[in-house]
């Protein structure tokens, strides 16, 4: 058996933002192939941990690996072919509004990865067929749905052939007739393979699709471990708290 | 009949057609001109702003402030009878053209510039996230998005600013208004000053169709 390829690694990862210090020394792995899932309250500092994994914020110390690169000290000039190993999907979706979807998926590839059109194009549909929205490549976003417009956003993170994918809260989003074809395209993902580090508040997807749940409180991974660990028996007091908040529905409640 | 004499009268509209014509052509060409230029100069200005160089940034806002405050005629004299006492003979056509331009700018500059900081910044972030540098984002996603929101006070801007083409008549540049102007001095008639307006009309009405056509076509749901 061959030792399981660390795809992103974070050591010791601190970031202020002026005074106000949001993340105070994160630990974290994920293997290759690996889907993690980063749960904890509003304001801990989860879209802060993954922003910094390409550098959308800067770090204000500690490393981030990408397999096996060391991200964090990489210059300004050659952060554009860093970014694009490590795909990120947002709450909202930012798509390209000017841009048909075929465009979306394709503007990154040709300008960033240089591809020809045709290649770029037929990428494009490929990935917007394991999507489920080949039919749709020639709609404008805002004639999407939320659900329709988060499968392109994946789509266009996609066709970059990225190794490490993050989804920041990707269905919060969402009406909740739509967060199922986006989870379903997140599962296919995991079953071809993809690297995930996911933050999201999906319960039920966290038990089935997750190999571990991370929670992070104030700045900290409090506690991870396999979903089983962490939804049957977890130890500190502030996730039980924040599990059972989480399960009467009000986790926004929960940013004090 | 008085009045049918007074305004249309035959004989002086055919007298002038000819100038008149000619005039049209000058008026037109040189709101062409400034249009392009203006509207060029103010999207790189407002994309030069977006690099955030304090220096520079500083320069541009100065630049926008004072030609959106001068009244243009006040720049176009001191640039006429200014120059020339200096030595350098700029043309009337030229005077009109740069400080039209610059005016044009600086109003177009302010309008992208708004448009610029009114896109979200997922925009931004999700080029970037994607391996776009800062520049292809700005050029192939916020730009456009804030082109686009800028074009009706835009349109607006630049049917303003070309109708000051007229500015012309006040240091001899053969535009519709000095021509026909001159040409009521000649003939005595008013009759070539119905045919300014009616050639202004000719000119600014199918730019404000077009303009319409422009909004519509631009349109689309954030
Ligand atoms: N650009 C920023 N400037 C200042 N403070 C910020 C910025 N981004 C996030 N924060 C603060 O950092 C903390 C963590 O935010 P965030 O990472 O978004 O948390 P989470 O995603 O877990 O809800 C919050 O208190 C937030 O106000
Ligand atoms: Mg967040």
């Amino acid at each position: 058996m061959t030792k399981p390829r660390t795809m992103l690694e974070i050591a010791g990862l601190e970031k202020s933002f002026g005074e106000v210090q949001v993340l105070k020394s994160i630990d974290l792995k994920v293997q290759e192939g690996e889907l993690v899932f980063v749960i904890g309250p509003s304001g801990s500092g989860k879209s802060t941990m993954l922003r910094c994994c390409n550098r959308l914020e800067e770090p204000t110390s500690g490393s981030i690996f990408i397999d096996g690169q060391r991200i964090t000290d990489i210059p300004h000039r050659d952060l554009d072919r860093m970014r694009l190993k490590v795909g990120m999907v947002f709450q909202g979706f930012n798509l390209y509004p000017q841009m048909s979807v075929l465009k979306n998926v394709m503007l990154a590839q040709v300008k960033a990865l240089k591809r020809s059109k045709a290649e770029a194009e037929a990428r494009a549909l490929e990935m917007l067929d394991q999507v489920g929205l080949k039919h749709k490549a020639g709609a404008m976003p805002a004639e999407l749905s939320g659900g329709q417009q988060q499968r392109v956003a994946i789509a266009r993170a996609l066709a970059l052939d990225p190794q490490v994918m993050l989804f920041d809260e990707p269905t919060s989003a969402l009406d909740p007739e739509l967060v199922g074809s986006v989870l379903k395209v997140m599962k296919g993902l995991r079953e071809k393979g993809m690297t995930m580090l996911v933050v999201s508040h999906e319960m039920q997807f966290a038990r089935e699709a997750a190999d571990r749940v991370v929670f992070m409180d104030q700045g900290y991974v409090a506690e991870q471990g396999t979903p089983e660990e962490i939804f049957g028996a977890p130890k500190s007091e502030r996730l039980k708290t924040f599990l059972s908040r989480v399960s009467h529905g009000d986790v926004e409640a929960e940013a004090d | 009949m008085r009045f049918l004499e007074t305004f249309f009268n035959g004989q002086v509209i055919l007298n002038y057609l000819p100038d008149l014509v000619h005039a049209m052509g000058v008026t037109l060409g040189l709101a062409a001109a400034t249009i392009v230029t203006g509207i060029l100069c103010g999207a790189a200005l407002a994309c030069l702003r977006v690099a955030g160089l304090k220096v520079v940034n500083f320069f541009i806002i100065v630049f926008a402030d004072i030609m959106r405050a001068l009244p243009p005629l006040v720049l176009i004299m001191i640039l006429f009878f200014g120059m020339s006492s200096l030595g350098l003979n700029l043309s009337g056509w030229t005077v009109i053209y740069i400080v039209l331009s610059l005016v044009l700018a600086a109003f177009s500059e302010e309008i992208f510039w708004g448009g610029l900081t009114s896109i979200p910044a997922g925009q931004w972030e999700a080029g970037r996230a994607t391996g776009l540098s800062r520049a292809q984002t700005l050029f192939h996603i916020t730009f456009p998005q804030a082109a686009r929101r800028g074009i009706p006070p835009l349109v607006n801007r630049v049917l303003a600013t070309t109708k000051l083409t007229a500015l012309g008549s006040v240091i001899g540049v053969k535009e519709i208004l000095s021509v026909s102007s001159s040409a009521q001095s000649f003939s005595g008639s008013a009759t070539p000053l119905t045919m300014a307006a009616i050639a202004y009309l000719i000119i600014f009405i199918p730019a404000v169709i077009l303009s319409h056509w422009i909004e519509r076509r631009y349109h689309f749901a954030t």
